[in-house]
Parts: structure tokens; sequence; C-alpha cells
């Protein structure tokens, strides 16, 4: 099959998918359960890597700008730039990717070969619908909080590491990151967020829902998911960025 | 009763199914058998509207499936009960979850009503106190047994099982045929069964369709099979020592 293939048959899973849910009550259960699995477990993961990230950003960022004729309060603007630019809403983007795209694509590829979603629409399920929208709306209502979660954590890392290492103070940092502040840039970030979310949730599932094969196949569809998401991420970071800064 | 019309399937260049005819009645177990790769597998996914045929026609109760509206599919899907081969029970769910979920879709029962349904077809297909175990906490006939608890939670008019017997060992295997049987007796319901267990043929098979190549190739009941001369059944059928014999002897015994 060839790529465009793939893509019109992805828009065409989206067309199934984007219905009114056949019965309100299950969908919210699944809807809580999805936003359980895809977003409060992964909250462990996104809290630890922002915050080391952080610190290694701040850090990074101090040894770098060594010249006297640079005031220290810059480490913490360039800090919070590139947390909430690029590393909260791409970076961390690119990690749930590899999370939650491989357990959606697993989860979703495991019911197809083990005929659960034949056992959906059999029953007069569609099953697109019932296993991939509560997944999309659980991770566009949940990974903004996330995401904006991550950002804070970072600038507070870079904080941590400059107090701890003694290579800028965190007074100054902290007015560095209170510097300039441009509430647009959040609205970009957000935005990024939201489609980065969007892709999380639907291209893991179309690489899960299509499987053919058993347990290797499901392994291989995993793997493809995550590379996929990936690039589909790194793309739109690129059009969104020259899109809404330039 | 379901009328199957000159159904014709295939995917790419390989046609599976080369124009199957086969009526199937109310309150009787009909079952469909072949060796691996004869189309039963099709056959039956053709007819649960899994495949869409390339030509024929399949009617339930007068009903072509391929002509209904969406509002007709839906409550036609709910007519339907079907037993996979795997079970495909949701892995996430416990047992009362997995039965009740169809009722949870499809009607407005209150959750007393749904757990007093749940408990009939749980105690009907005797499986009491495993409520609240998961499919992984089962062994392959209880699964079996959820699977066909699930299927039937709707009171379904038409029930199709894709090798009930698979992985059970030769008691469990009887014991899932014959409650199969009840339930298409109690109910008057449609039973359609893909087998390859002989055990089954001889047992419950009140109306056997046989596949070979994507064709019918033979159509009778448990009694028939023993007379029969069509040489791909007997080929197929009598294909071990055991059921040799057991057909000599039935047939001395008729002399």
């Amino acid at each position: 099959m060839n790529y465009l293939e793939h893509v019109g048959k992805y828009f065409l899973m989206l067309g199934r998918v984007f219905k009114k849910p056949q019965k309100t009550k299950v969908f919210y259960a699944a809807l809580l359960k999805e936003i359980e699995d895809l977003g409060l477990k992964s909250l462990g993961i996104i809290m630890f890597i922002s915050f080391f990230i952080g610190g290694v950003i701040a850090l990074q960022t101090a040894l770098n700008l060594d010249n006297p004729f640079i005031p220290d309060s810059l480490v913490g603007f360039a800090a919070k730039r590139s947390i909430i630019l690029e590393f909260a809403p791409t970076f961390c983007s690119i990690i749930l990717a590899g999370k939650v795209g491989s357990y959606i694509t697993s989860s979703i590829g495991t019911m197809r070969v083990t005929e659960q979603i034949d056992a959906l629409e059999v029953m007069g399920i569609n099953s697109l619908n019932h296993l991939v929208l509560p997944k999309i709306l659980a991770t566009i209502f949940f990974y903004p909080f996330l995401i904006s979660l991550g950002m804070f954590l970072g600038i507070f890392g870079g904080w941590v590491a400059g107090v701890l290492s003694g290579l800028f103070s965190g007074v100054e940092y902290i007015e560095g990151v209170q510097l300039e502040f441009n509430p647009f840039l959040l609205f970009y970030a957000i935005l990024k967020t939201l489609v980065f979310a969007f892709l999380i949730a639907t291209v893991p599932s179309y690489h899960g829902y299509y499987v053919k094969g058993g347990s290797i196949a499901v392994g291989k569809a995993s793997t493809q998911s995550v590379v996929w998401t990936t690039i589909l991420i790194v793309i739109t970071n690129y059009f969104l960025t020259q899109m809404l800064l330039t | 009763m379901i009328e199957v019309n000159n159904l014709h399937k295939g995917f790419g260049d390989v046609k599976v199914l080369k124009g199957i005819t086969a009526t199937f009645h109310p309150g009787k177990t009909s079952l469909i058998i072949g060796q691996s790769g004869s189309g039963k597998t099709v056959f039956l996914k053709s007819l649960i509207g899994l495949h869409t045929p390339e030509d024929g026609t399949i009617s339930f109760d007068g009903r072509i499936n391929t002509k209904f509206t969406d509002d007709e599919k839906q409550q036609w899907r709910q007519e339907i009960g079907m037993v996979f081969q795997g079970s495909a029970l949701f892995d996430s769910q416990t047992v009362e979850e997995n039965i009740m979920f169809p009722l949870k879709m499809f009607t407005k029962q209150t959750n007393d009503e749904m757990l007093d349904r749940v408990n009939f077809v749980i105690n009907r297909v005797n499986l009491q106190n495993s409520n609240n175990k998961l499919p992984a906490e089962l062994s392959g006939g209880m699964q079996k047994r959820v699977a066909i608890a699930r299927a039937i939670v709707m009171n379904p008019k038409y029930l199709f099982c894709d090798e009930p017997n698979s992985g059970l060992d030769p008691q469990t295997a009887i014991v899932i045929d014959n409650l199969i049987q009840e339930i298409t007796d109690e109910y008057n319901i449609t039973t359609v069964i893909n087998t390859h267990d002989m055990n089954s043929v001889m047992e419950i098979g009140e109306k056997i369709v046989f596949l070979k190549n994507g064709k019918k190739a033979w159509e009778g009941n448990s009694e028939g099979i023993f007379k029969t001369d069509n040489e791909s059944v007997v080929d197929f059928v009598y294909s071990s020592n055991l059921f040799k014999r057991v057909r000599e002897a039935y047939l001395n015994e008729k002399k």
C-alpha cells in the first residue's frame, strides 16, 4: 500500500470516528478511563523529564553565556523561551508519542487480532467511534494541562539547577523568567500541543485498528506508529512554527 | 430462517466462496464443516455482515442484509449473537461487564434490571460465582461459556459460532455443544456453527453443510453423514481410524 492510500484510509477512519456516540453514558465512562490511561498515567514521566531537562537547559545556557557583559537574568529568559516554545510542547509530545502511542497501537491491535473489534461490529457498535473518539478527546482535553505542568516544572528545574550549582542566582533567574512575557507564545505552545495531542491519539489508533496478523504484527505496528507519530509531530511543528511565528 | 443464495466472495484475485446456496432453520443447529481453507470462516463472516458479498444474497426472515438501511442494519445487528473462535471477550472487563455490555449499549434498562438479566444468562450457562473475574482468570471452557452468555443476553434470533470447541478438551467440548443445542431449542434460535470437530457433527448436527474449495459439496444431517458415499465427505469425516470404525459399526448395525 502506498503512502497516499494510507493517508486516504486515515481520513476515512476519521470520518467514522467523528460520529455521535451511540450511548452517552458508556462514552463518558470510556472518556474518563482514557483520561486516566493516557493522561494521568503519563504525569510521572512528564514531571520527571521536565524537571531535569529544565535543569539541563538552564545549566547549558549558563555555561555557554559565560560573558561579563551578558546579565545572568538572560539564563532565565532563554530557559523560559526554550521550555515554553519547544521543550514542553514538542519534546514532551514526542515522549508521549512513544509512551502513549505504543500503548494505543498495541491495545487496539490486540483487540483486532483477538477479534474483539469484530465482536463490537457484530453487536452493531461503531468500533472506531467507540474506541478512538474517547482517546482523541482525552488527549486533547488533558495534554494542555500536562504540557503546562511540564513548562512550570522545566522552568522550576532550571531555578533549582542554578541555585544548587551556583552558576547563577535564583533571583536573577526569576527576573529573566518574568522578562518580556508574551502571552501569544503560550497560545502558540498550547495550539501546538492540541495538534500533537490529536496526532498522538489518531496515528497510533490507525496503526492498531488496521493491523493484520498476530502478535508480531502488533509489535511491528506499535513501532511504526511511534515512528510515524514522531515524524508527523516534527513536520507539523516546523509548519506551525513557520505559520505562527514568522 | 436464513436463506443464502448463490453467495460469492473473494479477496483480490482469490475467489473464496463460489456460489453457495443454503437454508438454515429456526430451532435447529446447523453445522458448516470442511477442511481448513474451504471458506467456512469467510462464509460465516459474510453471514454476520463482516464481509460484503460480491454476488448473491443473504436474507434473514425475508430481509436481505445488503439492502438494509442504517437503522435496519442496527436493528438486525441486535438480533445476532456471535461466539468467536477465541471467545473475543473484552480483556479489561469482568465477566459481568462483558455480558452486560450489549445491554448497556442498546437498552434503557436500569442497572438492577441489567444485573438480573446478566445473572439469568450466567446461571443458564452454569457459570455461577464468576461475575467479578477477568477473562484472563478463566479457563478456555469458561471463556466460551461467557462468550455464549454474552451472545444470548439480548435474546438473539440468530446465533453464530465459529469453532466453539477449538482448544477445549473433549468433555468440555461436548458440554459446550449441548449447551448451544439446548439454547437453540429453548429460544427457537437459528444457529449456525463452523466446526472441525467430528464429535459435534455426530452429536448436534441437525443440518450439516460441507464446503470444499468454496463450494457446497454436500448437505445433510448427522444420520446422513454415516450413509453418504460422497467421496469428499467420506475423506474428510472418516480420515481417522476411529471414525472409520464407528461408521462401519453403524452401517453394519443398519444392515
